[in-house]
């Protein structure tokens, strides 16, 4: 009868396999992942390869033009005012860019939803003084306190992740204590509750895993934040400082030549709007693959395209 | 309500608190001050009297104290670098953010509402699927960045703007524009969301089984339920301006607070600082109860929990 085919569609494809399928299907989340694929091999490999002519000052180039193919390949994007590669310097500030923002992101996810656990299991005063605490750091504007404090503690790149950490700790941990608060009243965290387990492993077993989906993709949706918030404060010269630079910091040292040489800020800038839309797109992909309902959608959509629909 | 109003005031009270702690023990770390304001051949005993005078002798918590004891009286001191009080020149710069604020969240909310709702009446449809990219990027794209590059275009190159300090309408156009990007794009999205959500809801089917127009359904029925998420957005989106207006001020050369900090910072300008930030941190006290305020209005369950 109609038992033909279900069984080569029925026999299911490695989780890994699946979620490239997916990918695959959504145009926009396919090529942002090769974007931020290219990033990372930037940040690991840009400064063996452009190592040189990062640094290197060649005054015979001085704020050359994009183009300028007669200077050698590396200077397509042009050069700055001391004829140094602008296209090598972006590969080689990948890794400080990316560097400043992986670990503060790291370092406020694993604080941030510590603290969210704790704060959403128990209910003593621990939860009230952990409220408080990031009620202080939500009320006022981020970048303005990170300045405040860089400046105190001097700028670099250990207190720029520190400071940057500090600002978005509330983020997770706001939606971590809701996640918690949520789930231990459903019904499998009871049953394993009354079964005698621990409030750790009630915790790490069974509440965890089901509010990491929604961790990882605020964590994406954070390095995007937390990235262009680097950029503000190594702008405005509160962040990173040279020798070592960003893409923020290249930005800012082309503000000058900008009447003059508008490449030397634009290819940083455009850099920098790339990756952090990049990594929007793949938190919305994301969002819907690990939402049930709209997985479920995004599947049928693309199944149903042989049939004409849009 | 009223008790929820009154935890609501105590919370504020403890991060305000919490706030002016922070900041003050902060700014202080940065190191006595009459070094950057006194020449660097200034005999000690000039010195001395010079920070006995600004009271930077006293143990930190006794400093701590009289700030507090002035600033019961609303006295925040006043600005060693422009010799004037502090609250004045925060005042003064406030108006100047504020309309900064105002008129980019405006624009922003009228332009996402609109997106947003476009985008919504066909869930993956062509329309939807620009708006989403556009939306994306537009919440990707670092506002000091657009400023120059909108100072390059329409101000260096066209020459129909000019690039940056104060006068009549045509100073603000690209400011309000570079600062709306952002929250404009975040915003697009949220109401994108909550109007998927509220038009696939019984209501809504009813409408439309009534005859109801397809405008009305979406502008008046659906809207208003989906404004809750939106408020809660835009809310924290325009006390982050503050965040956007800092970079932006800075370059258009806007005399606002983000500016004024910033030079204060530099210059160790205590008294300004704090007064920035008490003032900062009471604007955002009231915009939160305006947003809760307004969720009382639109939803009148919310009255009663």
């Amino acid at each position: 009868m109609t038992m033909t085919a279900p069984p080569i569609a029925m026999t299911e494809p490695s989780l890994w396999r699946q979620s490239l399928g997916l990918l695959w299907r959504d145009k926009f989340a396919f090529v942002a992942v090769l974007f931020l694929l290219l990033v990372v091999f930037a940040a690991l490999f840009g400064s063996t390869i452009f190592g040189q002519s990062a640094t290197r000052i060649n005054l015979a180039a001085r704020n050359a033009p994009p183009m300028s193919m007669h200077l050698g390949w590396h200077y397509v994007l042009g050069a700055d005012s001391l004829g140094r590669s602008i296209l090598a310097r972006i590969a080689v500030g990948t890794r400080n860019t990316m560097m400043v923002a992986g670990l503060s992101v790291i370092a406020s996810l694993l604080i941030g939803s510590l603290l969210g656990f704790i704060a959403g299991y128990r209910a003593d005063w621990t939860t009230g003084v952990i409220m408080r605490v990031a009620d202080v750091l939500m009320s006022f504007p981020s970048l303005l306190l990170a300045m405040i404090v860089l400046y105190v503690l001097g700028a670099g790149i250990a207190n720029l992740v520190l400071v940057l950490a500090i600002t978005r700790i509330p983020i997770y941990l706001r939606t971590t204590r809701a996640e918690v608060l949520e789930i231990r009243e459903r019904t499998f965290v009871v049953a394993a509750k009354v079964m005698g387990a621990s409030p750790l492993r009630l915790v790490w077993r069974h509440i965890r895993p089901t509010v990491t989906p929604t961790l990882v993709t605020i964590a994406t949706l954070e390095f995007a934040f937390v990235m262009l918030s680097e950029s503000s404060l190594s702008f405005l010269g509160l962040g990173i400082q040279a020798p070592e630079f960003t893409w923020g910091a290249m930005v800012a040292q082309g503000q000058s030549y900008l009447g003059t040489a508008w490449w030397v800020a634009f290819w940083p800038g455009l850099a920098i709007t790339l990756t952090a839309m990049s990594l929007n797109l793949v938190a919305n992909w994301l969002r819907i693959v690990t939402d049930p309902v709209q997985r479920w959608r995004l599947e049928a959509r693309s199944s149903s395209n042989g049939g004409g629909n849009e | 309500m009223n008790g929820y109003v009154t935890k609501r005031m105590l919370h504020s009270l403890i991060s305000m608190m919490g706030l002016i702690i922070l900041v003050f023990f902060l700014s202080r770390l940065t190191g006595n001050p009459s070094d950057l304001y006194l020449p660097i051949d200034t005999p000690a005993d000039v010195r001395a009297a010079f920070s006995q005078a600004h009271g930077f002798d006293d143990p930190m918590i006794v400093q701590f104290g009289h700030f507090l004891a002035n600033l019961v009286h609303l006295d925040f001191g006043s600005s060693m670098r422009l010799e004037r009080p502090a609250l004045n020149l925060v005042l003064e710069a406030f108006p100047v953010s504020l309309t900064l604020a105002v008129l980019a969240m405006a624009l922003a909310l009228v332009i996402a509402i609109v997106a947003g709702s476009l985008a919504a009446r066909s869930p993956n449809g062509v329309l939807d699927r620009f708006i989403n990219v556009i939306s994306l990027c537009g919440a990707s794209v670092p506002n000091f960045w657009l400023a120059l590059v909108s100072v390059l275009v329409f101000a260096v190159w066209m020459r129909w703007l000019p690039t940056s300090g104060m006068g009549g309408p045509e100073y603000w156009v690209l400011p309000v524009i570079v600062l709306a990007v952002r929250p404009c794009g975040l915003l697009a999205q949220v109401v994108r969301g909550s109007m998927i959500s509220a038009l696939s809801s019984a209501y809504v089917k009813t409408a439309r089984a009534k005859g109801v127009s397809q405008r009305v359904i979406v502008f008046v029925h659906a809207l208003r339920n989906a404004m809750l998420p939106i408020i809660t957005v835009a809310g924290d989106q325009a006390s982050g301006m503050i965040n956007g207006a800092v970079v932006v001020e800075v370059i258009f050369g806007l005399p606002g607070i983000g500016r004024l900090m910033m030079e204060s910072i530099q210059y160790r300008d205590f008294a300004v600082i704090q007064a920035g930030v008490i003032l900062t941190a009471c604007a955002i006290f009231l915009l939160n109860i305006a947003i809760d305020l307004a969720y009382a209005l639109l939803d009148p369950r919310i009255k009663h929990a």
